[in-house]
């Protein structure tokens, strides 16, 4: 018992470790953000707006949607790598880079989701802004308002997704420590070194971010039920 | 229709399986340990450069043994042993061997062979000789940048000793990096950020010949005292697993530092690179 408390001492008081969680939190914060305003714009304007080829565009999502994400991260290197296309940024081996393979992970995904939950109630929701005479920015309004727990659930689920993402992260981010080093990517070295205890240490403290995020989802969701019972 | 079908296809995959099985059967000549497997921990360097893909067909034409190897860094590899996870590791950290076999894990150590390595950099080839205390103080005291392996693997290993040597600290240099990754992603991260890196000669050869890319990078110094880097073999002590291999093991010790073989491994990369990747030097106490 005493040396599992070891390892958490450890955990929180040793630098790289620390700055492990901290880019993975900054970059998992950066990504669902990003993800968050495209996903839930293109999720909403997919579902409104019916046009030539929109089932395709659907199908190609939700490929994308399982894209394995050593493949996004081999696409975002190849875009970001000093001979390539969007070299000149100089954002291989850096925060931004790895934000920029995530969004491409995590957009179709948060786009699916939303497009999913806005079929199945923004009809209605609409066709009643519509009768109660409301303009278009406060209709727009009203579905966000409406769908907010389908999208809070969204947003946790792409943010779980973006903590516990190993495969583009390395690729892109290249690991290296104290600057683009992720706790799921220090794990992977971990391992690779046949050091385990430090790496499990890692892996509980991540799995105690999920609950907590999960558990901010639920707070969040009681919250709103408690205010619609009043 | 389709029930049939899968059907006949159900039997044929039972028959494939079966007779996977019963194959080999009645070739039994007096080799010890043929026709099982030998589970092999060793390091990215063996693996990457193609040595192993080379022996593997001959080892199993010698003696009837399937050879199979995870390639790791060092570290992992001698924790795989110190698990009883394989039958022997093929690594390179002489003081690591040495802890390993002292500790009762290993049986013995047998030197095997061995390769250098070099420092490439974004300079023109050869810039500093065979001078790694020039080199190394002028990428310090330059703050040029430095991608380090930074896994504990062997080659992580000898680069820090040779720092530790020179008596530099690294961590006043803000441009040395530490990837935490593979040779091959690290030459290529040193080749992206136009740095510094210590690699084996043999995954370097490899890795500018067979790249996509062209490296911009070349040698830099070479030939030093400091850089060469010896391979040992030693067989997992089978008095502390169940389980293991211990007969193969010893085969296979037996057979790579034979002089035949010996000598097909300093014979290894010729072709290809112009240069032997490997310099056998069995029964050596290196």
């Amino acid at each position: 018992m005493e040396r599992i408390a070891d390892w958490f001492v450890k955990c929180f008081t040793d630098e790289a470790i620390l700055s492990a969680i901290g880019v993975t939190l900054k970059m998992a914060f950066f990504s669902c953000l990003i993800s968050s305003v495209l996903g839930i714009t293109a999720g909403l304007l997919l579902e409104k707006y019916n046009f030539k080829g929109k089932k395709l565009i659907i199908r190609i999502n939700r490929t994308m949607m399982g894209m394995p994400p050593v493949v996004a991260g081999l696409v975002v290197y190849l875009l970001l790598m000093r001979r390539g296309p969007l070299g000149m940024l100089g954002w291989l081996f850096t925060v931004k880079g790895m934000v920029v393979a995530q969004a491409l992970i995590i957009v179709p995904i948060m786009t699916g989701m939303v497009h999913q939950h806005a079929s199945g109630k923004a009809p209605a929701i609409r066709e009643f802004c519509m009768t109660m005479g409301a303009g278009r920015w406060q209709t727009v309004w009203t579905l966000l308002r409406e769908m907010r727990h389908d999208i809070y659930f969204c947003i946790v689920t792409v943010f779980g997704r973006s903590i516990s993402e190993v495969g583009s992260v390395m690729l892109v981010g290249g690991n290296i420590k104290g600057k683009t080093r992720t706790m799921t990517t220090a794990i992977s070295l971990l391992k690779s070194q046949g050091i385990f205890t430090e790496g499990i240490a890692l892996g509980v403290v991540l799995l105690v971010m999920a609950f907590i995020i999960q558990w901010l989802c639920d707070f969040l969701q009681r919250e709103e039920s408690a205010d619609e019972n009043n | 229709m389709k029930k049939k079908v899968l059907a006949v296809l159900l039997i044929l995959v039972l028959c494939f399986a079966m007779a996977a099985c019963g194959g080999d059967e009645g070739n039994k000549d007096a080799r010890p340990a043929e026709g099982t497997t030998l589970m092999m921990a060793t390091t990215t360097s063996t693996a990457d450069t193609g040595l192993l893909d080379y022996l593997k067909p001959i080892f199993l034409e010698d003696t009837g043994i399937e050879l199979q190897w995870t390639a790791v860094g060092t570290g992992e590899a001698l924790a795989m042993g110190e698990n009883g996870d394989v039958d022997i590791v093929l690594v390179h950290a002489k003081a690591s061997e040495e802890e390993f076999v002292a500790s009762g894990a290993g049986v013995e150590r047998f030197p095997v062979m061995y390769n250098d390595f070099v420092v490439i950099g974004p300079e023109e080839e050869g810039k500093y000789g065979d001078d790694i205390e020039a080199c190394f103080k002028a990428i310090q005291e330059g703050k040029l940048a430095f991608v380090s392996r930074g896994d504990d693997s062997g080659t992580d290993k000898k680069e820090k000793k040779i720092w530790k040597a020179l008596e530099i600290d690294t961590s006043a240099n803000p441009n040395y990096i530490e990837s935490g990754q593979g040779m091959g992603a690290t030459i290529t991260m040193a080749d992206e950020k136009k740095a510094y890196c210590l690699t084996d000669r043999g995954t370097w050869l490899k890795f500018k010949n067979d790249a996509d890319l062209d490296i911009e990078l070349n040698i830099v110094c070479e030939g030093a005292k400091d850089l060469l880097n010896q391979y040992g073999v030693i067989a997992v002590n089978p008095e502390k697993f169940e389980g293991l291999n211990n007969e193969a093991a010893n085969v296979f010790i037996e057979w790579i530092c034979s002089d035949k073989v010996q000598e097909l491994i300093g014979k290894f990369g010729v072709e290809e690179y112009g240069q032997a990747l490997f310099t056998p030097n069995a029964g050596t106490d290196n």
